[in-house]
């Protein structure tokens, strides 16, 4: 599904990736970690098409096109999604108006019909008891005035709403208390299909308690130093990052 | 060479109105006229105005003035055709009380067999004169001084005709009164047009003024608008400004607030080359209020200039401005807030916004907040900012799909829609609301199936 090759990515002029190397594919669930300014977050933005990093080598294949050359819009609607660390508050612009659009924006991509209001609320309505997210909180504006556990709420309920095939789910446990990580990772879980895969950047092992990763990837100064299965991640709990970079010879 | 050219043009006007004074005050008492040679002198005195003039720093009418050898319409034009085929503004389920006024005159054949409630006037400035003479004559000229304003000089010069309303006390009107001012010319044109509006105590309406082009001549409009309202009335008005960009539409609108009236004032500026409003509020009484909204979408070389004069005279009165601009292109805009509270205005709320979004880098915004407070005991707060897009939200949105031009449309229309939120009357806020989308696309802003194209020129 998404192959990345020798990426290289720098910004305001500084290289923060320095060739990563990463296969993900149908069905699995990745983690990533590695201690802060490792390149994590990135990562997930050079991936969704945030114009304020600079890819400057490297390839990016996604479902077998080349996702560098698309912009942001049309790599979600090609079924890429990025969780936001800091999802942005957008007063004045409602949930529904920005969701509306959005769905119908990747109906349109993919020729079909935009929703008719009625459909798009009864879906709204599935998607929200899914997720369980305040049913106030859709008659807002985007985020406005959301706590920081309702934003990452957010974040889950709007992927839930589009159905990726690749999400990207960037710190969005850090700021949860146990209930909310609770609904955020069965969020996580109940999206999940064969046909689907998730990269999980997080700092914490005890996302891990609630989604059961198939592979634990370490960042660390821009490249990928390890790669194992979830156990790796306990390891890490338990020891820090000081062996790993050790065993680099630091 | 500036200088000459000045006297110049101010020359020239005073002319104009030397050859032409039998016939400007004409069916007009000798009060009237005999105001227009202080008017005069004070026009002279204070000529075109320019950057030298500290209130029109932002606007510079010389040039304006120095080029311009428009007709005067110093009589209504004879139309052939019934101008409700020409202009139709039929949005369903927004009932109106339609005036028209056509190059600044009351247009009595399209006016008539209208029925207003009881004891309401709404007729020509120039009948009135003489009809509702007492009326007239307690209020014409008291708020708009000819020696404050160069504008209101030449408008007080040159006045002929324009809209009287009068609301009588404890009357309700529900239907909103729809003002369409319409330009139409087959030469260039400067127009004067004149408005008294008195509300009574305890009355209640809501006056919507719409500013039309329906041909591409050139137009100037100098426009001055008196509005007295009595004790606890409640009055809403709003101005869609909707001509072409060969036009230049100066207003002036001043308000006198008695003890306890609510006012709210919301002026949309679509369209126009040149467009400088002058908004002067007194709050003459314990407990107004006032809540003053402006907002302006311009791109091409368009300029629009807000200029508020806000009076705190008597204690307990609050203030509420909110003004903003979306630029595109080359255009300019202009923003100066004066805000005044007097020394024994104790207890005043004012306060006032300005927010800009400026969507290139040759267009240019320039703000300016003038706070002059004269006692301790106010709340009073400004705030100006000129910024752009906010890129972190332009790219949520793009991460989920949006396009980048929808989404900054999104974002473009979430900014001004602050603004359109105050105007109370649901159906109108709705037509507004769809004006503005339209005009952020860059499609044509036309009022429903309303005739007239304005952007076309």
């Amino acid at each position: 599904m998404l192959v990345i090759k020798d990426l290289y990515a720098k910004v305001e002029g500084k290289e923060i990736l320095k060739g990563i190397n990463l296969t993900v594919n149908a069905g699995e669930v990745h983690v990533i970690m590695g201690p802060n300014g490792s390149g994590k977050s990135t990562l997930a933005n050079v991936l969704a098409g945030n114009t304020n990093f600079e890819v400057t080598r490297g390839t990016v294949t996604f479902n077998g096109k080349d996702l560098l050359e698309m912009s942001a819009d049309v790599r979600a609607k090609e079924g890429l999604f990025l969780g936001f660390q800091y999802p942005v508050e957008i007063p004045g612009v409602s949930m529904v108006n920005f969701l509306k659009t959005a769905v119908n924006e990747h109906r349109k991509y993919r020729d079909l019909p935009p929703l008719s209001a009625g459909d798009f609320l009864k879906l709204m309505r599935e998607k929200k008891a899914m997720v369980q997210i305040d049913s106030q909180l859709t008659n807002r504006s985007v985020n406005e005035g959301f706590s920081g556990g309702e934003k990452k709420k957010n974040e889950i309920f709007q992927m839930a709403m589009l159905e990726p095939s690749l999400a990207i789910l960037d710190e969005t446990d850090s700021g949860l208390d146990i209930d909310a990580l609770r609904i955020v990772s069965n969020g996580v879980n109940m999206l999940k299909t064969p046909n689907n895969a998730t990269i999980l950047v997080t700092h914490y092992q005890r996302l891990l308690d609630y989604i059961v990763p198939d592979f634990v990837h370490v960042l660390y100064l821009g490249r990928i130093v390890k790669s194992a299965g979830k156990e790796l991640a306990l390891e890490l709990e338990e020891k820090g990052y000081d062996w790993i970079k050790k065993e680099l010879g630091e | 060479m500036a200088e000459t050219n000045k006297i110049s043009a101010v020359q020239r006007i005073s002319d104009i109105y030397e050859a032409n004074r039998l016939k400007i005050g004409e069916g007009l008492p000798d009060w009237i006229n005999n105001s227009r040679q202080s008017a005069l002198d004070a026009f002279q005195r204070m000529g075109i105005p320019g950057f030298k003039n500290e209130n029109y720093k932002y606007t510079d009418l010389t040039r304006l003035f120095e080029r311009e050898t428009f007709r005067r319409a110093f009589q209504p034009d004879e139309f052939e055709v019934d101008l409700k085929d020409v202009f139709s503004c039929d949005v369903p389920e927004f009932d109106t009380h339609l005036i028209l006024v056509v190059n600044g005159w009351y247009d009595e054949s399209n006016n008539l067999n209208k029925s207003f409630p009881e004891g309401v006037i709404i007729k020509s400035f120039q009948k009135a004169v003489t009809e509702n003479s007492n009326l007239v004559e307690k209020y014409y000229g008291k708020l708009a001084k000819a020696v404050d304003d160069p504008l209101t000089a030449l408008n007080t010069l040159f006045a002929q005709d324009g809209i009287f309303i009068y609301i009588p006390d404890n009357v309700h009107i529900i239907k909103p009164i729809q003002l369409i001012n319409i330009l139409r010319s087959e030469d260039d044109l400067f127009v004067t047009q004149r408005n008294l509006i008195i509300a009574g105590k305890n009355s209640e309406a809501k006056i919507m003024f719409c500013d039309h082009t329906l041909l591409p001549q050139n137009f100037i409009v100098n426009n001055v608008t008196e509005f007295e309202m009595d004790e606890d009335a409640v009055i809403d008005i709003y101005s869609i400004q909707n001509q072409h960009n060969k036009t230049a539409n100066l207003t002036g609108l001043y308000i006198r607030q008695q003890r306890g009236s609510q006012l709210v004032t919301n002026s949309i500026s679509l369209h126009g080359g040149i467009i400088r409003n002058n908004l002067n509020l007194s709050l003459d009484g314990e407990h107004a209020a006032a809540k003053i909204c402006g907002l302006a979408l311009t791109d091409k070389n368009q300029h629009v200039d807000n200029y508020t004069f806000i009076e705190h005279c008597k204690p307990n009165c609050q203030s509420n401005q909110l003004y903003k601009n979306i630029l595109d292109d080359s255009s300019t805009g202009g923003f100066t807030g004066r805000i005044h509270v007097a020394p024994h205005a104790v207890k005043t709320q004012a306060y006032q916004r300005n927010n800009n979004v400026l969507l290139t880098n040759a267009a240019k915004m320039n703000t300016k907040p003038q706070l002059v407070i004269d006692n301790d005991d106010v709340k009073c707060s400004h705030g100006a900012t000129v910024g752009r897009i906010n890129e972190e939200a332009l790219f949520y949105l793009q991460s989920r799909g949006i396009n980048e031009k929808e989404a900054r449309l999104m974002l473009m229309f979430a900014f001004a829609h602050e603004v359109l939120a105050e105007i109370k009357v649901d159906k109108l806020r709705d037509v507004i609301d769809k004006l503005v989308n339209k005009r952020l696309r860059g499609e044509v802003s036309k009022c429903h199936s309303c005739a007239m194209d304005c952007i076309r020129y």
